[in-house]
């Protein structure tokens, strides 16, 4: 009998690792010999980390960080005059929800936008160099931007709603007792440069204070709409929102025409609330509809062609299917059944299409390019992998394979799978919790991210990999499709103050502003030294004239917190006050050559009213420093 | 000189020759387009190689001339000088010097003496030598006048002219291009074309006797 328990229990174990691949097969699947690349970029958002985060898909391997919300020395990122500016005071921000920029509803490889959903603001990351180009926000009368940053199919918006609802404008205090009523969710539609992809507040509609989660861009007939999950449709300010956001069974997807919010802003209605216009759908009629969803959904997403929406319920242990021309069609025959604040609640019967049940605490769906949808269950640790069709009420039968994942799987992400035309082959579950499954590393413990081959009509699992807390979504992009400069072109900077040679070297005075024109190349700084008087106000401009990949320079002061880091054919400009008197190295931080140690300069700040080093010397300056 | 030379000098080339001693001329443009020297630089660290590429009118780096930067970034700590164009007058006068000789191809092809030929291939050979002598004079120059002060300090040396030298951790490559092969065509057809007519007339010659 011990050996039939014993044999139950390894059975058990086995079932549990059942999906792990034979180890040979997955290691060759897996494995990116030195010297060649990954297959797929795979970009993580970094959740409260603030960052965004690359890695190669299938090696898994973390490749680089892009700083976004938070200063980072690695890259000087948040101690140059231009990063400290576009950061405004704030150093972190929640990144939960990368959207590529798009056209046709396939990715294109120029930007990717990423929400602050702590201090609602957008950013743009230019995927020519990989650098957060501008933020924006925090946005006007919108709150914990959650259900943010979605492209619309040729970029033309990215659009943001409210997890938070607030009295607005904001500024405005009103009792959470008449959350109901005096709170206000707000959906806005950030318009964006084709050209420059710069971001500009063009329209905001304002909603019931549901708490709007996530969303999904529509294509092909629904690329006019948007459709994002809310839960707290109960309208409960508190005091347990995991209670009285419980209650009702269903709560919504609204499905919002962004085309007419914008062609409504542009012929001018809707009133202006805190320099934004704000549309009322009271007023606008054609902005918004509701749909019922079970139950507290944290998912909303268009099948590739944008003939479906798939909708989970995280309570509920099933993903409900919506056809988008039966929407159409109600809206046309003015199905509803009641109304939220003005807004028309469609019949949910005339809508959906299916309840699959994919199991228990479905999040996130995305889809790959052989017909099938991927479900992330959160609460039973595992995905689904079901068929999107056809829908003949055998709803059960849809669901073809099951992989458990360790553990708590939140998000996934599939190679192109929120696309007009996915790629599928891969798909990486990320999950909310590592639970011990590394070497210990203490209380603090990082996220596991696992990565699962998805080709044919089964999953396997290959590779599990941990990365900083917390990626939320991601995007998986092919290689090819990106293809960044390594260095600036010296002809394409034109920056005023950039140098290129140590004759340009410059130090200049206008009253007690020090300027200084500095150039970093291997391996030397040029001036490599700077005197200056206490108090003074010091502006550097530094250029690293070097040509060459990967020749990074960095420059820190010794005991002024500074360090910047300057990429090939970069100028970077560093401010501060000379406070404190006395010599302070400053030196390279980024190794560069042989003669890295011996990179460094200095900087004298004489005493309030004492002698010049000059002076001190007793004899005239002899042009010891460049340019003198 | 006798009078059976002189009289081959001041005789008349055929008119096929003349046509292909003016043509072959023309192929030494060829050389503004198409480097007349390669030289590559391999190593660990620049698998792809760094590359510089001899012009007669100018020099330049592969990777989008970034090659000639790095390459003087990394020369500079063997105290070798920075290769900058303005430093090379050769540049300035070769190009003028391979115009006078098209011109004096076409003169040849216009007059159609052998002599106007033989003149210009004796030139031809003249410069050609000259050239090849200044360019090992350039290398070894920059080989040998190290800045004493340098970081890193390494024995004269002389980068190869042709074919494979080491230098530190450089493997380095020194090759003729597409551009010197249209000089070696021009004086080629020049030595073949005033030979094949000093046999020709020779046969001729013989023949009356």
């Amino acid at each position: 009998m011990a050996l039939a328990l014993l044999a139950g229990c390894a059975k058990g174990t086995q079932s549990r690792n059942a999906r792990v691949a034979d180890v040979a097969t997955a290691a060759r699947a897996t494995y990116v010999p030195p010297g060649q690349q990954d297959e797929f970029y795979l970009f993580y958002s970094g959740g409260h980390s603030g960052q965004v985060y690359v890695a190669g898909i299938p090696s898994m391997r973390h490749i680089s960080t892009i700083p976004v919300f938070a200063p980072y020395p690695a890259t000087g990122y948040g101690f140059d005059e231009d990063s400290r500016r576009m950061l405004g005071g704030f150093t972190w921000g929640d990144v939960h929800h990368p959207a590529p920029s798009r056209t046709n509803g396939d990715y294109d490889g120029r930007w990717l936008f990423v929400n602050d959903n702590a201090n609602n603001r957008v950013a743009r990351i230019d995927l020519r160099d990989f650098k957060t180009r501008q933020i924006l926000g925090p946005i006007p009368n919108s709150s914990g931007n959650h259900g943010s940053s979605f492209t619309t199919a040729n970029t033309e918006y990215a659009l943001v709603a409210s997890r938070f609802s607030i009295p607005i404008p904001k500024g405005t205090v009103a009792p959470t007792s008449r959350y109901a009523t005096d709170y206000h969710g707000v959906v806005s539609g950030i318009k964006i440069d084709s050209a420059s992809g710069t971001m500009a507040l063009d329209w905001q509609i304002i909603t019931p204070p549901f708490n709007w989660d996530l969303a999904s861009t529509g294509r092909e007939i629904s690329a006019d709409w948007a459709v994002w999950s809310c839960y707290n449709s109960e309208r409960s300010g508190g005091p347990r929102l995991e209670v009285s956001a419980s209650q009702r069974d269903r709560d919504y997807l609204a499905f919002v025409n962004w085309r007419r919010a914008a062609e409504a802003a542009r012929a001018g209605r809707g009133r202006m609330i805190a320099g934004a216009r704000v549309l009322d759908p009271r007023e606008v009629p054609g902005l918004m509809y509701l749909i019922p969803l079970a139950k507290s959904p944290h998912g909303a997403d268009f099948s590739p062609d944008g003939r479906y929406v798939v909708g989970s319920g995280k309570l509920a242990p099933f993903a409900t299917v919506y056809d988008f021309e039966k929407f159409l069609a109600a809206v046309q025959a003015n199905d509803t059944t009641g109304s939220e604040d003005g807004i028309p609640v469609l019949r949910y019967e005339s809508v959906r299409v299916a309840e699959v049940p994919v199991g228990l605490g479905p999040l996130h769906t995305q889809f790959d390019n052989e017909g099938y949808a991927y479900t992330s269950l959160f609460v039973e640790s595992a995905i689904a992998k079901w068929r999107l069709g056809p829908f003949d009420g055998h709803d059960s039968a849809l669901v073809v394979s099951k992989i458990p994942v360790h553990y708590n799987v939140g998000h996934l992400v599939v190679a192109g799978g929120d696309a007009r035309h996915p790629v599928g082959r891969y798909l990486v579950s990320m999950n909310k919790l590592s639970h011990g499954r590394h070497l210990s590393v203490g209380p603090s413990q990082p996220e596991s991210s696992q990565l699962i081959d998805i080709t044919g009509s089964g999953m396997t699992m290959l590779y599990e990999a941990y990365t900083e807390p917390e990626p939320h979504y991601a995007i998986i992009m092919q290689a090819n499709l990106l293809h960044p400069i390594e260095v600036y072109p010296q002809a394409e900077n034109r920056n005023p103050n950039a140098i290129w040679g140590p004759t340009e070297a410059r130090i200049t005075r206008a009253g007690n502003v020090v300027t200084v024109r500095m150039m970093a190349v291997r391996s030397y700084f040029a001036p490599n030294e700077i005197e200056v008087s206490q108090g003074d106000s010091v502006i550097v401009h530094i250029t690293n004239t070097e040509q060459s990949t990967d020749e990074l320079h960095g420059w820190a002061l010794a005991e002024h917190n500074i360090n910047v880091v300057i990429d090939p054919g970069e100028t970077k400009t560093v401010a501060f006050r000379a406070n404190r008197p006395g010599v302070y190295p400053y030196y390279c931080t980024n190794f560069c050559s042989a003669m890295h140690q011996e990179m460094q300069g200095y900087l004298l700040v004489r005493p309030r009213g004492g002698a010049t080093t000059a002076q001190l010397l007793n004899r005239t300056p002899a042009g010891r420093r460049a340019g003198g | 000189m006798t009078s059976r030379i002189t009289t081959w000098l001041d005789s008349a080339l055929g008119k096929r020759s003349r046509l292909l001693i003016a043509l072959a001329s023309l192929t030494l443009l060829v050389s503004f387009v198409v480097p007349m020297w390669h030289i590559k630089m391999y190593a660990t660290q620049f698998p792809d190689g760094l590359e510089l590429n001899i012009y007669p009118q100018r020099l330049t780096g592969g990777n989008e001339g970034r090659d000639v930067i790095e390459i003087n970034t990394l020369n500079h700590y063997i105290g070798m000088r920075s290769l900058q164009q303005q430093d090379f007058a050769e540049m300035r006068w070769i190009p003028f010097a391979l115009g006078v000789f098209i011109l004096l191809a076409f003169r040849t092809a216009v007059f159609g003496k052998v002599g106007n030929a033989v003149d210009l291939l004796v030139l031809f050979s003249y410069f050609g030598l000259f050239s090849l002598g200044a360019f090992y004079y350039r290398l070894f120059d920059y080989g040998h006048h190290l800045d004493p002060e340098a970081p890193i300090k390494v024995p004269p040396f002389t980068p190869p002219m042709i074919g494979h030298n080491k230098l530190a951790n450089f493997d380095v490559y020194s090759y003729p291009g597409l551009g010197s092969a249209a000089f070696l065509l021009f004086g080629t057809a020049l030595v073949v074309l005033v030979w094949l007519d000093w046999r020709a007339k020779r046969a001729v010659e013989q023949a009356r006797r």
